[in-house]
């Protein structure tokens, strides 16, 4: 199979690959798929108390195509609030790395780990204005 | 230091070989001088060409100690395999209208069999032990008053585990049970005796003992005598059994490569078997790698190994410097897991990361050596990325936990 050369990119050199310690403050994370699938991916954000994204990290099981997804949002959701994080949609991601269709599911992925890494951050940080936020739309948003 | 280097090693010998050199250049001369249709009989053009396909003919018959006679030219195995179950179920259709296969066969048999279920025929597909093999007791259970065919590959494809072929043959022809056998992987890698055997049919093909592609044989035994429906009609060659013009240069390579392959297997298989035993020392002090497929009862050729908790396409992604095979059909896009693996009992995750490794006559120690470096650099790479790595080094059962499918 021919991958794009921003697919091979992240994956030879992954961003952000890794797990925050236990101690480290305001850690959400989100896991997602199942090994029975060929792919789980693992997402940790580390919020601060301004509600904006500092630091992210992954881990991946998965083919070249779902490392790389994982790998491109952790760049994507560093600097941004929680609310323009739950805007990333997963066809975004897949334009980014021209991912062919069969790998489409992989984006998908990826945006579900962002979206359960943010429902793990409002189940530990409270903070009801992200899931109102959530709905907003990042183009809206930005328009504003 | 990153392993790294210009050409792959090519380890997917399995899949196809090379064609040997001296096969090549034994073909080129019946493209060109000597290019007529061996079914031409009133000229030399046709005569040479024919004296050619019929000298090809007494090779691979020798190599399987068969009679040339009981030798029948295809475009492939997937051919001869098409010919003998679909030819031999419908002629003997009228006797009864049950088949048996098992689970691990190659889809040109499991997909005839679907096939022919379609046409009619009921069809038992055997589950496999966990180490590969048919279980004999089980096989005999499973034979039915109205069984007319059975379908066993001798070596198995992904796993290379070798299946007990003359058992099965002494059983079904205490039944008058025709019994077929897919022996695509086996030619040159392990013995094969027609004249003991108690096999009807077997198939062949060239490009897995290097020869070319696009040319097979399936051999269809004499005495017993076993009749079959052709599948392709026209001109009646091959005894009616297969028509169409034969292909000189395609059947002379093929000739050629079993002729060697006979006269020097017995040396090649002992290097390949020390190749890949330095091999698997190589990996074995690894965590978490299994063996897939019993290791005794299998060609030297292969090696099937997962390993554990990385994914088989990021795998061979990540060791592009080997070209071998994944045992998670991700890479032909139906994100299935291998349904071999499957059939052994190994589950999801061990199917979806298993590597095929198969050796060949051009393999040296050079190319394992540099293979065994670069996965070891490789698998730890990817499983410092992997979240099942980590859990399980964390000593949580990846059993219990609840995954969400998607």
């Amino acid at each position: 199979m021919a991958y794009s050369e921003k697919v091979i990119d992240h994956y030879e050199n992954p961003r952000n690959v890794g797990s925050f310690g236990k101690d480290v403050e305001g850690v959400a994370t989100g896991m997602v798929g199942a090994p029975a699938c060929g792919d789980v991916m693992k997402l940790q954000i580390r919020v601060n108390k301004q509600g904006i994204i500092e630091d992210a990290k992954f881990k991946t099981y998965g083919c070249g195509s779902a490392i790389a997804s994982s790998s491109l949002v952790t760049e994507w959701v560093k600097g941004k609030s929680v609310a323009e994080a739950a805007g990333i949609k997963n066809t975004q991601i897949a334009a980014e790395l021209a991912l062919p269709p069969v790998k489409i599911h992989c984006s998908i992925l990826a945006e579900d780990a962002i979206k359960a890494a943010l429902a793990d951050y409002q189940k530990k940080f409270g903070g009801g204005e992200v899931s109102g936020a959530a709905r907003v739309d990042p183009a809206q948003k930005a328009a504003d | 230091m990153t392993t790294t280097r210009k050409n792959p090693i090519y380890l997917d010998n399995s899949a196809t070989t090379a064609v040997d050199p001296r096969v090549a250049q034994k073909m080129i001369p019946w493209l060109t001088e000597h290019f007529g249709n061996p079914a031409s009989r009133s000229h030399p053009f046709g005569w040479e060409a024919e004296e050619a396909v019929e000298n090809a003919r007494a090779e691979v018959a020798k190599l399987v100690n068969a009679d040339p006679k009981e030798i029948v030219w295809t475009s492939g195995a997937t051919e001869s395999d098409n010919l003998a179950i679909k030819g031999a179920a419908n002629f003997y259709k009228t006797k009864g209208k049950h088949l048996i296969t098992t689970k691990t066969e190659h889809k040109a048999v499991l997909d005839t069999m679907r096939e022919l279920e379609r046409q009619g025929f009921e069809v038992t597909y055997m589950d496999v032990e966990p180490d590969g093999l048919l279980d004999l007791d089980k096989f005999k259970a499973a034979l039915r008053p109205d069984t007319i065919l059975v379908s066993i590959m001798h070596v198995n494809n992904e796993i290379g585990v070798i299946q007990p072929i003359a058992e099965i043959g002494e059983i079904t022809r205490a039944k008058g049970i025709i019994f077929h056998v897919d022996a695509a992987q086996s030619t040159g890698k392990a013995p094969i005796d027609l004249a003991s055997l108690k096999v009807d049919l077997m198939s062949f093909s060239a490009h897995k003992t290097y020869g070319p592609k696009g040319i097979g044989a399936l051999y269809v035994r004499r005495k017993p005598r076993v009749r079959l429906e052709a599948q392709m009609h026209g001109g009646g060659h091959e005894k009616g059994f297969r028509s169409g013009t034969l292909a000189t240069h395609q059947i002379v390579g093929m000739g050629e490569a079993f002729r060697i392959a006979r006269e020097e297997m017995a040396a090649e298989n002992e290097r390949i078997r020390m190749l890949r035993d330095r091999l698997l020392a190589g990996l074995k002090d690894m965590e978490e790698i299994y063996v897939n497929g019993d290791l005794e009862q299998r060609v030297p050729h292969n090696l099937n190994v997962s390993f554990n908790f990385v994914e088989g396409e990021s795998l061979i992604m990540g060791m592009k410097e080997l070209a071998v095979s994944s045992g998670s059909a991700c890479t032909s896009a139906s994100l299935e897991p291998s349904y071999v693996l499957r059939a052994l009992g190994r589950n999801d995750e061990l199917a979806h990361s298993s590597i095929r490794f198969t050796l060949g006559r051009f393999t040296t120690e050079a190319d394992i050596d540099f293979a065994v470096k670069l996965i070891k650099e490789r698998i730890g790479k990817l499983r410092e990325m992997s979240p099942l790595w980590e859990m399980y080094k964390d000593g949580i059962d990846l059993n219990t936990v609840q995954w969400a499918a998607h």
